[in-house]
């Protein structure tokens, strides 16, 4: 790391201790290297100063909040990728078996389409018909997600993947 | 283009195409820098709008998503990501 993060920056500690209590609020787990995560929420506080939101310090923001609403942490990218490689594409959040140790940390490939072929419609993404993903039903709660695979743990009642139910079919096929 | 030059041993042209905010991006020059090797460098969110633009189409050549870190070597390949394996073969390292 060429510029060391600020370690005792009060707006870094206090940013860094909302991201602990939220994500362990809503069962995601941040990466256990905490100069990573340090270094991470220094790039996302200089994006909130440059921008006036915390832009994927990973990815170049355009400074135009409806062209990066995908890439303001958490990104829309981030559950398929969790899901998919184990952690984010910045490895802010990593999955379970990431942060106990099981699975090794990689940088992953960019999930967000190249600009010019990115959503931009505000259509509603489901119509009557089959929907483009799955919908899940966690058993407990009633929460309901549209996504390939349920969540790891529910994030409102933290009841666990096999707790969910598939509530609607959806995807092609 | 205005590109800073980290002096170091000569592995090739590398023009390396950085933002200062990714972690994945200081492993890839904190690597470089471990192992000595000279390089080329821009972090691309630091720079005026007009220098930007330019920055962003030249690199889309080589990777169209415009993701980073992406390290061009000899103006020949274009290796996407930090992955120490993957920047050691493509540096015959």
């Amino acid at each position: 790391m060429n510029d060391g993060p600020a370690q005792g920056s009060k707006g870094a500690d206090l940013f860094l201790e909302d991201l602990l209590a939220r994500s362990q609020a809503s069962g995601y787990h941040l990466n256990p290297d905490m100069g990573f995560v340090r270094a991470l929420v220094q790039g996302l506080l200089t994006n909130v100063e440059r921008y006036g939101y915390p832009a994927c310090p990973c990815r170049l923001a355009s400074g135009r909040r409806e062209d990066d609403s995908d890439i303001i942490c958490p990104c829309d990218y981030r559950d398929a990728d969790l899901a998919e490689h184990g952690s984010c594409f910045c490895a802010l959040y990593v999955s379970r078996d990431v942060a106990e140790g099981h699975r090794p940390l990689a940088s992953i490939p960019e999930r967000r389409p190249a600009e010019g072929s990115r959503r931009h419609d505000s259509e509603p993404v489901a119509g009557i018909g089959r929907p483009p993903l799955p919908v899940w039903r966690c058993r407990v709660c009633g929460y309901l997600c549209a996504r390939e695979a349920p969540p790891e743990t529910c994030p409102i009642c933290k009841a666990a993947e096999d707790r969910f139910e598939c509530f609607l079919s959806g995807g092609p096929g | 283009m205005g590109m800073t030059r980290v002096e170091g041993k000569d592995k090739g042209s590398l023009a390396l195409y950085a933002l200062s905010t990714c972690v994945w991006c200081k492993m890839m020059k904190g690597f470089l820098a471990k192992m000595g090797i000279g390089y080329d460098y821009v972090d691309v969110d630091t720079l005026a709008d007009e220098e930007k633009t330019q920055t962003i189409a030249e690199l889309k050549r080589w990777n169209p998503k415009c993701s980073f870190p992406s390290l061009v070597v000899n103006g020949e390949k274009c290796v996407i990501g930090f992955n120490e394996d993957t920047l050691r073969q493509a540096l015959n390292l």
